[in-house]
């Protein structure tokens, strides 16, 4: 609310901050989702392969589409693809597996290095609906957290699990996960695995906000881990920011939308940003973007007195 | 700004203390989850070539890949409820048994080596054991029943019929006799049984099979002839008792 009197806040860039605005037309609301339904998308599509060739026999040129699951599976009946982190928690048990295992863990963390290290959480893994919809409620529902707890405590988490695996001889995150239950229990059948689901919703909807995704997770945790070398990242346009603050509001990690380190890194650098996009879709000045990271230019001090011209201002 | 400068050495160990008290007891919790866990998997009858239970334990990534193979729709992966290590691939003998296929299609699709792809005939296989119930056998009632000896894929080796004779009936009775040395735990016996509860049923081999041990000898089970010419050792007859033989029990006795 500014009073008529009020001049109108400028940003650090002399611009004016104008808040983000939902466009009442549904073509622009779907624009402003687009990233959004994109992710749907491709995590209902990823289930929904597996689902298909499990249970409805799906093929290709007479191979099976998409044989396993999340944990470990076969594209075509050809590619091995697996979890790295489930991977190293076998290794960590003393077991050695096969070179097919250790393949698909490669190809895994070779494409995830590649594609932003957590873009698994936010584009593939099914827990993210249920933590996506416990965020959304939260924030309509405007509760607030019951108890602060660090974020990085998913790398103590992480630790944990290798250790226990070492010392009680099973993969002790994936023997446990809520993220492979409910996979699992979609892909090959139901049991009880929806009721640790039920607990995550609950934990993030009343007690945490992003309580499980962004504290706790451990798998979540080695993808931050490997993100710090992702080649696509949000990329961060700093003389066109007003530093409105509309990104930091929605993001899941807002701790990654540090605007100082930003501007200096030209994009999102931290392994933390799970590349969902939400921060982009609403950014008013179009200052986030999807950038490959040897596109972006270092940033140029002498050019940030000077704002870039905007395309389609 | 710096958060970092601010903390006096007091709080820094404080708070080093308080990180490890929290992650020491989320590890006890945790790895008492995962024993409570563990502890389930004797009762599991795993896929064909299974590795023994604490390989298959350590190495399986519940990733399914043996169930979607298995056309017979026999293996499931346990759900959170089902008893067993959840996720892990199992089979209910009683609803689909394992039907032996030749070529064992779940064993090569196992991405982790959780099933041994070594295993290249299914008589070889170990899933479990088959065990009888003689007091709800019906062969065992003297009804010439047979069922299981009859459907059994290894019939005669894994199954077979010895006949007994009755005192107070000119019929024998012939009944099923499983031998553990070819019996590959498929299921199809305890599938077939026709009691209202099986009264032939897989179990983990180590559930129920005993050992008789090295202390015994049975000797007519030793190859070599057996003679009477027992020879104490030498150096015995350095002037024990025992030496003899005859008189060690008296040993040390006043």
């Amino acid at each position: 609310m500014t009073s008529p009197g009020k001049p109108l806040k400028t940003g650090p860039n002399g611009r004016p901050v104008r808040p983000f605005v939902m466009p009442a037309s549904l073509g622009g609301k779907l624009y402003v989702w687009h990233l959004l339904l994109m992710r749907r998308a491709v995590q209902l599509g990823v289930l929904l392969l597996f689902v298909g060739t499990v249970r409805w026999g799906w093929e290709l040129a007479g191979r099976p589409v998409l044989t396993g699951n999340l944990s470990s599976s076969e594209l075509f009946g050809l590619v091995p693809l697996a979890d790295p982190f489930a991977t190293l928690q076998i290794m960590m048990t003393g077991h050695l597996p096969l070179q097919e295992l250790l393949l698909g863990a490669a190809i895994i963390l070779v494409f995830y290095a590649l594609l932003g290290g957590r873009s698994w959480c936010s584009w593939v893994c099914p827990i993210n609906m249920v933590t996506d919809l416990s965020a959304w409620l939260r924030r309509r529902l405007n509760i607030s957290d019951m108890f602060h707890l660090s974020r990085n405590i998913r790398y103590t988490v992480l630790a944990l699990a290798l250790v226990l695996s070492v010392l009680t001889g099973v993969a002790a995150f994936e023997w446990i996960s809520p993220i492979s239950m409910l996979h699992r229990e979609l892909i090959y059948g139901i049991g009880l695995g929806w009721t640790a689901v039920l607990g995550i919703f609950l934990f993030d909807l009343f007690i945490l906000r992003n309580g499980w995704c962004g504290h706790l997770c451990p798998l979540g945790a080695f993808y931050a881990l490997l993100g710090r070398l992702a080649q696509v990242r949000v990329g961060f346009d700093a003389p066109s920011c007003t530093h409105c603050g509309e990104c930091a509001r929605l993001c899941p990690e807002p701790q990654v939308l540090n605007l100082k380190e930003a501007a200096a890194a030209g994009m999102i650098a931290s392994g933390e940003c799970s590349n969902c996009g939400r921060c982009i879709s609403v950014c008013p000045e179009d200052t986030l973007q999807f950038r490959l990271r040897y596109l972006i230019e270092p940033p140029n001090h002498s050019e940030t007195t000077e704002p870039r011209q905007r395309r389609a201002a | 700004m710096n958060k970092q400068a601010a903390i006096s050495r007091r709080d820094f160990f404080a708070r080093v203390g308080q990180g490890a008290a929290l992650a020491a007891t989320g590890g006890l919790v945790w790895s008492y989850l995962l024993g409570q866990q563990a502890q389930a998997t004797p009762y599991a009858i795993r896929p064909p070539g299974a590795l023994a239970e604490a390989g298959f334990n350590a190495s399986c990534i519940k990733c399914g890949q043996c169930v979607d193979a298995c056309p017979y729709d026999t293996l499931k992966l346990a759900t959170a409820d089902s008893g067993i290590p959840i996720g892990t691939p199992y089979f209910i003998p009683r609803e689909t048994p394992c039907y032996m296929c030749e070529d064992i299609p779940c064993v090569p699709v196992c991405p982790t080596g959780a099933l041994d792809h070594a295993l290249d005939d299914i008589d070889d296989s170990r899933m479990g054991l088959a065990v009888i119930d003689i007091e709800n056998c019906l062969s065992w009632q003297g009804l010439r029943c047979e069922i299981c000896f009859r459907e059994c894929p290894l019939q005669g080796r894994a199954i077979s019929i010895e006949h007994h004779p009755r005192r107070i009936s000119k019929h024998a009775m012939f009944v099923p006799l499983v031998h553990s040395d070819a019996c590959t735990g498929c299921g199809i016996c305890e599938k077939a049984c026709p009691t209202q509860k099986a009264a032939i049923r897989v179990l983990q081999a180590d559930l129920v099979q005993g050992e008789i041990g090295d202390h015994y000898r049975l000797g007519w089970t030793i190859d070599s002839p057996i003679t009477q010419d027992f020879k104490a050792a030498p150096d015995s007859a350095a002037g024990s008792a025992a030496a003899t033989g005859l008189d060690y029990l008296n040993e040390g006795a006043p």
